[in-house]
């Protein structure tokens, strides 16, 4: 190696070095990414699979399931059990009962899929702990559907009763949903 | 007051918990330092539970470290287990008596003062050789002899370049290197070596830049630093010379590391960026010179932990190619340079 190679490695050497440093210096005048996870968490993203929930109408605030079974019947480990009462003043018939086993679910969706009302979808619960077994092995999402169905009905209180005999098409959804949703001790 | 502060025992006392002090809140503080630097660089907040932004985090180290039983292995060579921890720690201790932080504050200014420094500066790695010896543990006999191998060959570069600047200064008197570089930040001698602006002719060493990168290049190695932290590899000898100490025995070399940086970064200051002289020529008296110190210094610190983040660990062959056939080669030029330099002009003033 003759000397001017020597003396030119060792320059390129070294400017890849300073190179090396300019980066890290920019990197370190670089906002913070960490997340302090107990206190902040990430937004989940659309296609994020957690257990399956039963979904809320947006407008009625009941469960949009009619217990037609067919996911129960799709589901290929067998995991889905559910039952459907026929309540008053409705048509056709609703969940009464939706217990998963979770530790059965491989999150495959066919349920999801096959949905008829699509009335199953995948939660963004990812950190689901417990110290019991059952807590997994009989996950009551009915329960899950209807603490939300009555947060949904605390944020919609039912319109008055003058309104409700005034407009009766608009006020006839709550009027039904509501007795439903606090009575779901009634099975 | 004053002359009860200039009775000799009293000053004496001063400077020795003055720099008990000082390397100990160093050692304490630039491990956080360092860890929030690790941190930004990796763009994470490091510590930050402990205190505010996590300024408590060494204490809370400390008191583990405290608390923490001081294990003597069977078999290992018990006494001198026991001293390698006091050794490490005394060099550096010893190297700041002599370290001129301001034009008055000094705990004892020597005329050999860049001798003392060096002297001490070697017996750190006779410490950390002894605490992998007495181990009794094949990993830190192995790091014990790369710390033997690393220092023997980055040990020379480094002195060839302080007699560089030994040519350079005429004295070793750490005071007077520092007084001759007086007057704004073109007369350091890291640009005084091209260009000698007080006597307006050419300085003695053109490659004064170079010079300094060796000079830092070697710091790092003598100190134990990444990327020359062989001594600690611990991807390869769990913790090196220290794989066998718990308790404060690890956290006095862990401390040790620290003390040797700060001294080594304050000798860099003092020997190419004037020491406690202001960059502009004026502010430079008192405590305005104690600031400018140690803001020199802490700039070459957080250098030292910017690189430790950046670079990954040398392979040892590297290490030993890197000051073998790199830096003394260019040092030894730097030093003929140096000496063409000074006495040619010599000379041809003789010869007219």
């Amino acid at each position: 190696m003759s000397l001017f190679t020597a003396i030119r490695e060792t320059y390129t050497g070294f400017k890849s070095l300073l190179t090396g440093m300019r980066i890290t210096g920019r990197e370190a005048m670089r906002p913070v990414i960490t997340v302090q996870y107990p206190r902040e968490t990430l937004p989940m993203p659309a296609r994020f699979r957690g257990h399956i929930k039963l979904v809320l109408d947006p407008e009625t605030g009941r469960p949009r399931c009619t217990a037609c079974t067919l996911c129960a019947k799709a589901c290929p480990s067998g995991c889905i059990e559910l039952d459907g009462i026929k309540r008053e003043g409705d048509k056709k018939k609703s969940v009464s009962r939706y217990e998963l086993d979770f530790t059965k679910c491989s999150l495959c969706g066919s349920c999801v899929e096959v949905c008829p009302s699509e009335a199953i979808d995948f939660s963004k619960d990812y950190n689901v702990v417990s110290l019991s077994r059952d807590t997994f092995a009989q996950m009551d999402l009915y329960a899950k559907v209807e603490a939300e169905a009555a947060d949904w009905a605390r944020l919609h209180p039912p319109p008055a009763v003058a309104e409700a005999s005034a407009d009766a098409s608009t006020a006839a959804a709550p009027a039904v949903a509501n007795p439903a949703a606090t009575g779901r001790a009634t099975p | 007051m004053t002359t009860f502060l200039s009775l000799e025992p009293i000053r004496v006392l001063l400077y020795l918990v003055g720099i008990c002090a000082f390397v100990g809140g160093n050692a304490a503080y630039l491990v956080l330092a360092e860890r929030k630097g690790a941190g930004r660089i990796q763009r994470r907040p490091g510590p930050n539970e402990a205190g505010w932004a996590g300024v408590l985090q060494p204490l809370a180290d400390g008191l583990k470290l405290l608390a923490k039983q001081v294990l003597v292995p069977p078999g290992s060579d018990s006494l001198l287990y026991r001293i390698a921890p006091l050794m490490v720690m005394a060099p550096p201790l010893m190297c700041l008596v002599t370290i001129p932080f301001g034009d008055t504050v000094v705990a004892r200014n020597l005329d050999i003062g860049l001798l003392f420094v060096f002297a001490f500066g070697s017996i750190n790695v006779m410490a950390l050789m002894l605490g992998g010896w007495a181990s009794r543990n094949k990993y830190s006999i192995m790091s014990s002899a790369r710390v033997v191998s690393q220092n023997v060959a980055y040990e020379i570069p480094m002195l060839l370049v302080v007699i560089t600047l030994l040519m350079m200064t005429g004295t070793m008197d750490l005071q007077e290197i520092t007084a001759q570089q007086s007057g704004g930040f073109w007369n350091w001698n890291i640009i005084r070596g091209i260009w000698d602006f007080k006597a307006g002719h050419i300085g003695a060493n053109l490659l004064m830049p170079v010079t300094f990168v060796i000079f830092f290049t070697c710091m790092l190695a003598e100190t134990n630093r990444a990327p020359f932290d062989m001594a600690e590899a611990e991807s390869e000898l769990v913790a090196g010379a220290f794989t066998e100490y718990g308790g404060m025995g690890f956290g006095v070399f862990f401390m040790a590391e620290y003390a040797n940086i700060v001294v080594g970064c304050s000798v860099a200051t003092v020997l190419f960026f004037g020491g406690w002289q202001s960059p502009v020529g004026f502010l430079s008296g008192g405590l305005w010179g104690v600031g400018w110190f140690l803001l020199k210094a802490y700039a070459l610190i957080f250098t030292v932990i910017w690189v430790r983040w950046t670079f990954p660990r040398t392979q040892f062959y590297n290490l030993l190619n890197l000051s073998w056939k790199i830096l003394i080669p260019v040092s030894l030029f730097t030093l003929m340079l140096t000496g063409v330099l000074i006495k040619v002009p010599q000379w041809l003033h003789h010869l007219r």
